[in-house]
């Protein structure tokens, strides 16, 4: 085998869904000893991919070979034989068994009666663990561990077998720093070992630290290759999503109104600490920092959702607490929340019934529900927010996640809010979506709402916000004017080192 | 850490400690008001005890095994009835009569393979039809209740024979058979849940089952021999109990499935799957059993036993709660 | 076109395909035997049925909810026992009974919804130790003795179960109304919609400001005051009960919310398919005996047509018959 010949090779790959065209002839190769990055917007066909790779599902046509030999996928197992691993972004271990166990699942050793040879088992663990150079044993309850090393027990998994071609899924998602150099420790190591690995990640930084080619998927077609020395972040964003988003940073100039909001000393616990900020009329403010920095939960109480520890919350120059959603809603506070399907709809509801349901009590005519009332106020936010529904019919689950996510937007927008808190606005929804709703907020802005944007994408936090609290490890560490910010210094302020640098 | 140490020794050790609060309880409280005239931890009480235990515990462990899986049986009682139908009126059949006490043996077999075929009908509906257990066996429950009124209408099925009823009331140290039967089921089934392959792969489903399917377990098999097994231990039940009662009443067993479930979900298994325990679910059948006799023993009235063991259940789950319980800083959902 | 009108037909069938299974099956009895349509069959069918309908008319709110009700059929004997016992008891009389027993029972309903709603403990096992709970206490209450009325033609508390008005059978009535009035709550008023979002997403709820711990303990109340209708139906009809009533009638009353096409996972099923569900169940039932076939029949094909409905509702949704577990 020479450094040329591709450690794996598809060629071709489609999958067809009923309606969706998901991959349309995916063709690209891994060579020995790289690290090749794959890319795409959510939705883009990069998991679709791998599930294919993982003989999870079945390709309607094309070829996969791993060192230039036609290979099937007919399941998991065969992909493991193959010498195919992968490392999950969910995590995909079983809590209550041993890490041993979670590392050889599927396969462990036997000895007769089907009887679990345990001596083999811990050896062969620990023999991996050993190379990994973590704090844990082979007998250790997964469900003991930190997140992180529950994400190396998932590495540890992809080199119990000799590995022809590792994918890792997002592995960075939530490690700190210092784990994060641990993995990419690993990762060189396989190199090394001339493994071919798939790295798949939206992380700029990390793509250019270190990989060595990225392929990029855009809408289920595979649209090319770069090598990493030889471009830049705008070239792959390009390639991502077609042409370029704008996300030039805001510099316009709107009238400010009063105070509606100011948070004076606000904690919770260890979750955040000592949180005081203030959000005027017509203002944007934007909230930047990794995740389990705090954001998150500073929205979550403002909301009623956790209890304050500490400190002061005073809207429109009167201080209140409030204690459950349905109070701070009453008080004019908004919350379009972090996640879309979990927290912010019904998915198995109409479009119409989502939008109204925090004011449904409020919509009627006697003791029943006014159904022209809900269609007058779910028409009004359908217009304005260009909403593309066949009918307010429409259970919410078949909408895209741009349309699902402005059905959110709109049903707090009609509570005619004093605070719009927006957390994650465009996480996982298409591009144009994603101006859009960024036009949107400004809008909201220029009406004269005081308007919060959490984000964890520095582009969207700095185009639309005009002021931008940088924060880490729970506390804030700086705000920052439209003006003076720089991505340098927000990125310094969130890593801890802000103290210093300003 | 520390504190999780302890969370879990509480965890194991609550129904252990149960039971010997109870144990105390019903002594002192006996001879305190003397409300009884003999002791209550005397040997043969306690054995009896076992004994008494044993039909809804052979269930109530293949119970724990299925739950562990992430799955449930409601049809236990049913099947149950059938096996013990099946066993007593198979004696009856010409030939087996002919063949006289070695007909007895076949007559277990019979039901065996009863319990067997039920089983296996549940699991090969929910593998194939992904049709979520609950319901699958909740409409077995119904249907093989009509099976068993179809058998022989609303009459009940005998047959004594004495050799049978011999071998069931045989006793080793003092055990019975039923007591026997049920011990050896926990130690193999303990064995195979602790040791074996098949039993990690149920925990490892049970707890996450996308994770056991990407490591290439097949799940719909291993649910479908999980389901026999059920079966399996839900007709050895009848065996261990009709072959000494020598009667079946078409209405036999009703509510075995719930009170196996309270006696699984006592011994801390997980109704969401992953987790629990087969000495758990012994210490659970033994601590209802327990109330049961301990209640009688101190002069209660029977029937207040089914009101402490609903309180005490629900007791257990709100405990249970409050351990895992995150703390003030919790979200309000 | 046909392509189209066949997909269109597929639609309806999935969306109504047990009210669909529904007209078939009447139809076809209807023709093998007519008298399966007649009037005073129809109306003893309902009647016969009204106890376990009523009852499935609450456990589809907590169903919706995203909950189950296992203590129903222990909290059914609860109610007949001490309707009956009340009502020989000189110092409450008929007038007196109902209401006390109405009280008792939802009180055991505000303890499920408490639990369950307040103290977000799960309902499976909640109320399946409510159900033990309650049958000790049914027993304890009644020292094991089963209640008759002494003096049966003394009273007018039989007019619940055996009286009818306008030719139309009391209890029938009663399932009538009750699934009219509650029928419109659920789709009709917020507290209905509320119900159905709390089912769906519990948390998206919450985040909308949905108070979910009062809506779930609204469902548990709405349940209980079903079963105590449902237990003065069945003590009125008899003029006597066992303490073992309504035993096994839990699963039973499921059954038929779930044959409506209610979704365990919570969120879905209305109370016109629980009236269909349970219809169903009764006419399968009357048409079995009509054919001639014992009672029991009916179990082994109530069972085919739940795991039936269950799987092609779940077929359709998935796009596949068979389940795509490996």
């Amino acid at each position: 085998m020479t450094a040329d010949t591709p450690a794996l090779r598809l060629e071709g790959i489609v999958k067809t869904f009923p309606g969706v065209r998901a991959l349309d002839g995916v063709s690209f190769s891994v060579l020995p000893g790289e690290v090749h990055a794959l890319m795409g917007e959510n939705g883009a066909g990069k998991s679709t991919l791998m599930k294919v790779l993982g003989g999870i599902y079945q390709p309607d046509a094309g070829k996969i070979f791993i060192d230039e030999r036609e290979t099937e996928m007919k399941g998991p197992l065969e992909a493991k034989a193959n010498g195919v691993m992968f490392i999950h972004q969910e995590l995909s271990l079983a809590q209550e068994l041993s890490v041993a166990e979670n590392i050889y699942l599927g396969e462990l050793p036997r000895k007769s009666f089907g009887r679990v040879d345990w001596d083999t088992l811990y050896s062969r663990t620990d023999a991996i663990l050993a190379k990994l150079k973590v704090g844990f044993n082979a007998r250790t309850v997964v469900g003991e561990l930190s997140i992180a090393n529950q994400q190396m027990v998932e590495i540890a998994r992809a080199l119990t077998v000799d590995a022809k071609a590792v994918i890792f899924d997002e592995p960075t998602a939530s490690l700190t720093d210092a784990e994060k150099v641990v993995l990419f420790d690993v990762i060189e190591d396989l190199k090394r070992q001339g493994v071919g690995i798939i790295y798949i990640s939206h992380r700029m930084e990390e793509i250019f630290r270190i990989t060595d080619r990225i392929s990029v998927l855009r809408d289920g077609e595979y649209r090319g290759t770069l090598e990493t020395a030889a471009t830049n972040e705008d070239e792959i964003t390009q390639m991502m999503i077609g042409r370029s988003l704008d996300l030039s940073r805001n510099h316009e100039h709107v009238e400010l109104g009063p105070v509606a909001l100011r948070v004076e000393g606000l904690s919770c616990g260890h979750l955040f600490q000592d949180a005081t900020f203030e959000v005027r009329e017509g203002e944007v403010l934007g909230f930047y920092g990794l995740v389990g920095a705090g954001r998150t939960e500073i929205a979550e109480t403002l909301f009623g959702l956790r209890k304050p520890t500490a400190g002061r919350i005073i809207l429109k120059g009167e201080e209140v607490t409030i204690s459950s959603p349905i109070e701070a809603i009453r008080k004019g506070i908004s919350l379009v929340p972090e996640s879309r399907k979990e927290q912010g709809l019904v998915l198995g509801m109409n479009c119409r019934d989502n939008m109204t349901l925090p004011q449904v009590g409020d919509l009627t005519a006697g003791p029943f529900v006014s159904d022209g009332a809900e269609i007058s106020i779910y028409d009004q936010y359908r217009d304005r927010l260009q909403i593309k529904s066949p009918s307010w019919r429409t259970t919410v689950g078949n909408l895209s996640g741009g349309n699902q996510q402005k059905i959110v937007i709109g049903k707090w927008l009609s509570m005619r809010p004093e605070v719009l808190i927006v957390d994650e606005p465009t996480r996982g929804i298409d591009v144009g979506s994603k101006s859009e709703i960024h036009n949107l907020l400004r809008e909201l802005a220029k009406q004269g709402y005081a308007v919060i944007v959490i984000s964890s994408e520095m582009p969207e936090v700095l185009h639309v916000s005009d002021r931008i609290i940088a924060m880490y490890h729970g506390r804030i560490m700086r705000e920052f004017t439209a003006a003076e910010v720089t991505e340098d210094s927000l990125i310094h302020a969130i890593s801890g080192i802000a103290g210093d640098a300003a | 850490m520390q504190n999780d140490t302890v969370k879990k020794l509480v965890k194991n050790g609550a129904i252990w400690a149960f039971i010997v609060f109870q144990l105390v309880f019903f002594e002192v409280a006996g001879q305190w008001w003397s409300l009884s005239d003999s002791a209550f931890m005397d040997a043969d009480n306690m054995l009896l005890l076992l004994k008494q235990s044993a039909p809804i515990g052979i269930i109530a462990i293949g119970m724990t095994v299925v739950m562990i899986n992430g799955n449930i049986d409601l049809s236990v009682g049913a099947t149950y009835a059938l096996a013990g139908i099946v066993m007593l009126d198979s004696m009856n059949w010409p030939f087996m009569e002919a063949m006289g006490d070695a007909a007895i043996p076949l007559a277990w077999l019979f039901a065996l393979v009863t319990g067997c075929v039920l089983g296996l009908i549940n699991g090969v509906v929910v593998w194939k039809t992904g049709v979520d257990a609950f319901i699958v066996t909740l409409g077995a429950m119904l249907g093989y209740r009509g099976l068993v009124f179809m058998y022989n209408g609303e009459n009940p099925t005998y047959h004594l024979n004495w050799t049978m009823v011999d071998i069931a009331e045989a006793d080793i140290l003092g055990l019975q058979t039923p007591a026997i039967v049920f011990l050896a089921v926990v130690l193999i089934v303990w064995l195979v849940m602790t040791r074996t392959v098949h039993g990690r792969n149920a925990y490892a489903i049970g707890d996450n089952r996308e994770a056991a399917v990407n490591a290439g377990i097949r799940v719909g098999p291993h649910f479908v021999l999980n389901f026999v097994l059920i079966g399996f231990l839900a007709a050895l039940s009848a065996v261990a109990f009709y072959s000494g009662s020598g009667s079946v009443n078409p209405n036999d067993g009703m509510l075995f499935e719930l009170w196996a479930i309270t006696a699984v979900v006592l011994g801390g298994t997980k109704l969401t799957g992953g987790r629990g325990s087969i000495i758990g679910t012994l210490g659970g059948v033994i601590a209802i059993q327990l109330l049961r006799k301990g209640l009688g023993h101190i002069g209660a009235d029977t029937e207040t036993v089914n009101l402490v063991i609903g309180t005490i259940l629900i007791a257990v789950l709100f405990l249970d709660r409050q351990l895992n319980r995150k703390g003030a800083e919790e979200l309000k959902v | 076109m046909a392509d189209t009108a066949m997909k269109s037909l597929g639609g309806v069938l999935a969306r109504q395909g047990i009210l669909v299974a529904f007209i078939l099956f009447m139809v076809g009895f209807t023709l093998w035997n007519p008298r399966f349509i007649d009037i005073d069959n129809v109306f003893g069918v309902v009647r016969s049925s009204a106890i376990l309908g009523v009852m499935a008319l609450g456990v589809t709110f907590v169903v919706i909810g995203g909950n189950l009700d296992l203590s129903v059929g222990s909290m059914l004997s609860f109610s007949a026992i001490v309707v009956l016992d009340l009502h020989e008891n000189p110092a409450f009389g008929p007038a007196l009974a109902i209401p006390a027993m109405f009280a008792m029972t939802l009180c055991l309903g505000a303890i499920n919804g408490f639990l369950i709603g307040y103290l977000r403990l799960n309902s499976l096992i909640v109320t399946l130790g409510m159900l033990s709970a309650i049958h000790g206490l049914t027993l304890t209450y009644s020292g094991g003795q089963n209640m008759d009325i002494a003096n049966q033609n003394d009273t007018w508390f039989d007019v619940f179960g055996r009286g009818s008005a306008l030719g139309i059978p009391i209890p029938v009535l009663i399932f009538a109304l009750l699934a009219a009035i509650l029928g419109i709550l659920l789709a009709k008023t917020p507290f209905g919609r509320r119900v159905y979002a709390v089912g769906g997403n519990d948390t998206a709820a919450t985040f909308s400001g949905i108070p979910r711990a009062r809506v779930v303990f609204m469902t548990y109340m709405i349940s209980a005051f079903c079963v105590a209708t449902a237990g003065l139906i069945q003590a009125s009809r008899t003029m006597g009960a066992q303490n073992t009533v309504g035993q096994g009638m839990e699963l039973e009353v499921l059954a038929a919310v779930i044959l409506g096409g209610a979704s365990l996972l919570g969120g879905s099923g209305t109370i016109f398919k629980t009236v269909i569900g349970v219809l169903i169940l009764g006419f399968i039932q009357n048409g079995l005996l009509l054919a001639g076939l014992e009672f029991y029949v009916q179990f082994v094909v109530t069972w085919i047509i739940i795991i039936l409905a269950v799987w092609l509702d779940i077929a359709t949704k998935r796009g596949k018959l068979w389940s795509p577990i490996a």
